[in-house]
């Protein structure tokens, strides 16, 4: 997206696609909503976000494994659904939703996706499982570089396997050292090489249909939502490495090693994610938050484990340049004061199922909220209904002097009845249109 | 249950405190080297656990302590089972019967299988079909089984239409009437249970046993 020219006619290319002036100034007024609802400033009307997995596929009329399967059926889905209903923001869709192969090149194991574990018309599912043991987080501890190598690949993707032959590194020196890489001319190590490099390949293939894409919207007026994705450290663990059941016997059972492994975590996490969005080039970071909902731990867990890693990494992407964006999952009513704890006007808290009012009385001179229509109500209601419940926001929150952008309670889910989508467009234009 | 010892009540305290290793401990001592009767400890585990469902409606506890304690019956229950010298009559009657499974094309089941022990220990029978389970398979269960409250779980917006394509189909099987319904997972809500047709839904395990206590005309 560097390869911006201005041409006589006043219109831009961007990569292989022309931004008109008209474009041009459509895109940066998207922008500039999002971004003056970062800094609390109420822009004229409410921005509109876009952000799903499978919609596309359904209003685009293919099937969910065509959209991680095909790109160019799945770029013409996302672009098509941009084009009808114009959000200010757009979710990078592909990258959601666009892996397949490279999944499979992976023999990727945490997930089952379709054509792989799920039928057709199914989105991805992940597999909770314990990817490390309880008596593995001294080793994660002492080397978790060779601990991915070694242990972590190997279990969740098949391309790996052969790394848990390779050497341990630290302590290869001069013969021990030479000696040290025999393993590499091993049968198994080297078809593991042949494989990552074909998965490779693969997302090198993914990394520039998601850019044409990218670069499409950006010439038709659209900004990308937000560069990258992050996890928090807690989750991190939770999720990717000790499962859901195994973290919560953590919390009692190695309460102090779990805390050292997420104060590295957030190190490494925080240092990550500012390399990849440096590298996008879009400052806001979208960060799916799964385990502070209030009913999956008390407050005094949440505050001392959950919360500090996290709110550590806040600041180092605040301090970076960045607009950390967590997404709230279920309930976190009970954890609004807790979270507050952050400077003003520089992240959006988006939230799932916390009502938005309560929300917006403890946060609003915080944050830009974002979300958060009812997934029950936008899969089953009526385009009526949705009108009344965005009604209900922008009388109860933006009316009031919210920095609200307006979305689903976890974007468009994939089985919204499209009428209902334009509903929720239709609603934000017609009571916060400016 | 009938007064307890000092050292029972030590068991239910450690065990409602989620003092692990010493109510483990605690618990091989008796069984294994005093010879405590088997059934009056799994009995004393019970009395702990209702301790733990307390705290969970109170606030005090949450989903770690309920699943805390659940391994640690399962542990104990290891070591207490086999010492058990069944006798007729000895069997704790079970307050009713209830099949859960999550239903088609979905995956998950930590809900699932939390609400499964926390029926379990609170004294009902329950038989888990596990995940992604066809309609066809559910009815096939319920007519060998015979429940009095079916769960469906989902985690995912795609079980809305898959709960209400299985609730159809017992409808249309004409069974619908011979059981409870009850639905559970992160997205349910009022409007889902509407759109499904279930008798009620549940937001965590405590509800799903308060709901299968109230069906069964016991006080939760």
């Amino acid at each position: 997206m560097s390869t911006d020219q201005t041409m006589a006619n006043g219109s831009t290319m961007i990569g292989p696609y022309e931004q008109t002036a008209a474009a041009k100034a459509a895109y940066d007024a998207r922008w500039e909503r999002i971004l003056a609802c970062v800094r609390l400033e109420q822009p004229q009307r409410m921005p509109v976000g876009f952000h799903s997995f499978f919609y596309p596929a359904k209003h685009g009329g293919i099937t969910y494994k065509e959209l991680m399967h095909d790109y160019e059926k799945a770029k013409k889905a996302c672009f098509d659904v941009v084009m009808e209903f114009e959000p200010d923001g757009v979710y990078p869709l592909l990258m959601g939703t666009g892996q397949g192969l490279a999944l499979e090149k992976l023999d990727f194991k945490q997930l089952q996706w379709p054509g792989h574990g799920v039928g057709d018309m199914q989105p991805y599912q992940y597999l909770d499982r314990e990817y490390m043991s309880a008596d593995e987080y001294d080793d994660f501890l002492f080397d978790p570089t060779g601990f991915y190598i070694q242990k972590y690949l190997p279990r969740v993707a098949g391309a790996f396997e052969g790394f848990d032959k390779l050497p341990s590194f630290p302590g290869l020196h001069y013969f021990r050292l030479v000696n040290g890489i025999r393993s590499f001319a091993l049968p198994e190590v080297r078809a593991s090489f042949d494989k990552i490099v074909a998965a490779a390949e693969e997302v090198n293939t993914f990394f520039g249909h998601h850019t044409d894409w990218v670069q499409k919207i950006n010439a038709a007026g659209y900004p990308l939502f937000n560069g990258v994705n992050a996890v928090s450290p807690y989750d991190f663990i939770a999720d990717y490495f000790r499962g859901a059941t195994g973290m919560m016997k953590d919390l009692y059972r190695h309460k102090d090693k779990l805390k050292l492994v997420l104060d590295k975590a957030a190190v490494f996490l925080t240092k990550m994610t500012i390399t990849n969005a440096k590298m996008s080039g879009n400052p806001i970071v979208f960060i799916p938050i799964h385990w502070a909902p209030d009913a999956f731990m008390s407050p005094k867990q949440f505050e001392e484990f959950w919360w500090p890693p996290f709110r550590k990494m806040l600041m180092g992407l605040i301090e970076a340049d960045l607009i950390p964006m967590p997404m709230w999952e279920s309930d976190c009513t009970k954890r609004l004061e807790v979270i507050k704890d952050i400077p003003a006007g520089k992240c959006i808290y988006w939230f799932e199922r916390t009502d938005m009012v309560k929300a917006f009385e403890v946060l609003g001179d915080r944050v830009a909220l974002r979300g958060n229509l009812s997934p029950s109500m936008l899969t089953t209601g009526t385009p009526a209904d949705v009108d009344a419940a965005v009604k209900h926001l922008v009388d109860n929150v933006w009316n009031k002097g919210g920095n609200l952008i307006l979305d689903g309670a976890f974007g468009i889910p994939d089985e919204t009845p499209t009428p209902n989508v334009r509903a929720m467009f239709d609603a934000a234009r017609k009571y916060a249109g400016g | 249950m009938s007064d307890m010892t000092p050292q029972e009540q030590q068991l239910v305290e450690w065990l409602a405190d989620m003092n692990e290793d010493d109510a483990l401990a605690l618990s091989n001592k008796m069984l294994l080297e005093e010879g405590a009767d088997p059934l009056r400890v799994l009995e004393l585990c019970r009395t702990a656990m209702d301790i733990v469902g307390k705290r969970f409606e109170e606030g005090e506890y949450f989903l770690p302590e309920l699943v805390l304690a659940g391994e640690m019956l399962d542990t104990i229950g290891k070591v207490a089972k086999p010492l058990i010298k069944s006798a007729p009559g000895e069997e704790v009657k079970k307050l009713g019967k209830v099949l859960i499974g999550t239903v088609h094309g979905d995956l998950h089941d930590i809900g699932k299988n939390i609400v499964t022990f926390m029926l379990d220990i609170n004294g009902f029978e329950v038989k888990d079909i596990g995940i992604d389970v066809p309609v066809k398979t559910f009815i096939k269960e319920i007519n060998a089984y015979q429940p009095d409250v079916v769960g469906l779980s989902g985690f995912l917006t795609l079980a809305f239409d898959s709960m209400k394509e299985t609730i159809n189909a017992f409808e249309a099987e004409g069974m619908r009437d011979k059981f409870k319904i009850m639905i559970g997972g992160g997205q349910i809500d009022e409007t889902v249970r509407g759109y499904t047709g279930a008798d009620a839904f549940g937001v965590n395990a405590v509800e799903a046993v308060h709901l299968c206590k109230n069906w069964m005309g016991v006080a939760a």
